[in-house]
């Protein structure tokens, strides 16, 4: 049986009175996609930035192949980091840095590759994702798609072993969502990437999922795959997942 | 009642102390980062021409409206004592010991400081903090460092531009103005100044530099911890006013127990 990569044992994390992760158990594979869903603010993101350190838990466990994330030495952890590459919901991009720059950037800070390599790698990243023209433009300047397709070549720039997209298709159009859907399914086919991510696009972002998690009321009360979702019998899924308007009541 | 007191008291102290060990901890660790490898110095350039080279014309004009209302002030009271040809001596002590180094610093607050406060607060609700770190770079190196090293450089620099356009609006007023001569102006402002006085100018530019970079970048940086504001836009709105007016007062109380030190 395949060991996880990425474990979640036990896992409760609450600001304040707001107890957000209330015992959370999930297990992630390599090489495959993971998708999270659940209602909003059921703490999908949450549970996201607690996979890259953004956020500690209160208790539980997080594993990353079999070792506890916060117990990682601080030299590992910088090791442990280098793995991973992060898509914010909202791009995260730099407006102040031109588009070339914020492709750059991950390199430039904390690699020892000379300017040419770099320029060498991001013009590649470019050229796949199809943003070549755009270098000396800012965010500002670019649309929805294009931001996201500059977020998603910034974090495929260090060639990372695992992606986590939080929402990547928030405020874009249908034909946009699916586009981003097909390009992080194709770019993993290409790269090779691990992926998490987190979505509300149901049932569209099955048909890129190898498995699926449910998060509700703190917990994962669903693991399995994109078929056993869809004819999973668990009331609170099944209304979920049909968006039946009872479920908000 | 008492209890409640007590309690809202204790709050206030365990908020208060963990504000000031964060601030600390922010200030240690981006004066670390200074040193450590590759040295941001294409960094440091960009903001020593945003800090310094940008304020150059607000630190002008201030200076010499500052120079010319001493001269004004200062001969109308010295001219009482039959004093007048001091006027040189009393405006440049007053810049180089006082003036110069306070006002700049308020100045610089009120155009850079509340722009580092808003552009670190924006970069902070908009998760590009978190994207630093996600990627690996530490944030405080990145946003903080080179901020503190451009400021230390654009604010003694600053402090003797205001004072030098400072002495000449001084000599505008006292010697073209109200008729003073010249040479004697001149002569009183190289006879008063002595090197202690320009160092401690310097000493206060220095420190108000550390103070003011501080107080704003770390009121950014935190922007998301402080409640008391609101969020998003708000928190950073309040953050920046914060951070002008915390950077203000403190800029007077460093003032004072500089001197106090100095004298």
């Amino acid at each position: 049986m395949k060991s996880p990569l990425i474990e979640f044992i036990d896992v409760k994390k609450s600001f304040g009175n707001n107890h957000v992760m209330q015992g959370v158990n999930l297990s992630i594979y390599e090489d495959e996609i993971t998708v999270i869903i659940g209602k909003s603010g059921s703490g999908k993101s949450v549970l996201l930035k607690h996979i890259i350190g953004l956020m500690n838990h209160d208790s539980g466990k997080v594993l990353f192949r079999g070792e506890e994330i916060s117990s990682m030495s601080r030299k590992k952890r910088v090791e442990f980091k280098r793995n991973f590459s992060y898509m914010f919901q909202e791009n995260a991009l730099f407006d102040s840095m031109n588009i070339y720059d914020n492709i750059a950037l991950p390199l430039t800070e904390t690699s020892l590759f000379s300017k040419q390599e770099i320029k060498k790698k991001v013009e590649m990243r470019m050229e796949q994702l199809e943003i070549q023209g755009t270098s000396n433009k800012y965010p500002a300047q670019l649309s929805g798609g294009m931001k996201k397709r500059v977020a998603l070549a910034r974090a495929l720039i260090t060639e990372p072993a695992i992606v986590l997209f939080d929402e990547p298709t928030t405020g874009l159009d249908p034909v946009r969502k699916n586009g981003v859907h097909a390009m992080i399914k194709s770019y993993r086919e290409m790269f090779g990437f691990t992926a998490v991510i987190v979505s509300h696009e149901i049932p569209h972002i099955f048909e890129i999922a190898q498995r699926v998690a449910m998060i509700e009321k703190g917990k994962i009360i669903f693991q399995g795959t994109s078929e056993e979702i869809m004819n999973c019998d668990l009331n609170d899924v099944r209304i979920f997942i049909s968006g039946d308007g009872d479920f908000l009541e | 009642m008492i209890t409640k007191s007590i309690e809202n008291i204790g709050s206030w102290t365990i908020e208060m102390v963990e504000r000031t060990g964060r601030i600390f901890i922010f200030l240690f660790t981006g004066l670390v980062h200074i040193f450590t490898l590759p040295l941001q110095i294409f960094k440091i350039i960009e903001h020593t021409w945003f800090i310094g080279t940008k304020s150059m014309v607000v630190i002008m004009l201030t200076g010499i409206f500052t120079g010319m209302v001493l001269g004004l002030q200062g001969y109308y009271t010295l001219i009482k004592f039959g004093s007048e040809g001091m006027l040189g001596s009393a405006v440049a002590l007053t810049l180089i010991r006082e003036l110069g180094p306070v006002l700049t610093a308020i100045m610089i607050t009120a155009r850079a400081g509340s722009a580092m406060a808003a552009e670190i607060g924006v970069m902070r609700i908009s998760e590009q903090i978190d994207a630093l770190e996600t990627m690996n770079i530490n944030p405080v190196r990145f946003i903080f460092s080179p901020r503190i090293v451009a400021s230390v450089i654009s604010f003694p620099l600053l402090t003797a531009l205001f004072d030098v356009i400072g002495i000449v609006g001084g000599y505008i007023t006292g010697s073209l103005m109200l008729g003073i001569n010249g040479g004697i102006y001149i002569y009183r402002v190289s006879d008063s100044v002595v090197m202690a006085d320009v160092t401690g100018g310097f000493v206060k530019s220095f420190v108000f530099a550390i103070v003011v970079t501080t107080v704003c970048c770390s009121q950014g940086y935190f922007t998301h911890l402080q409640t008391r504001g609101g969020f998003g836009a708000k928190g950073v709105s309040f953050s920046t006013t914060t951070a002008v007016v915390n950077s203000c007062v403190l800029i007077l109380i460093f003032d004072y127990v500089i001197t106090y030190l100095l004298l």
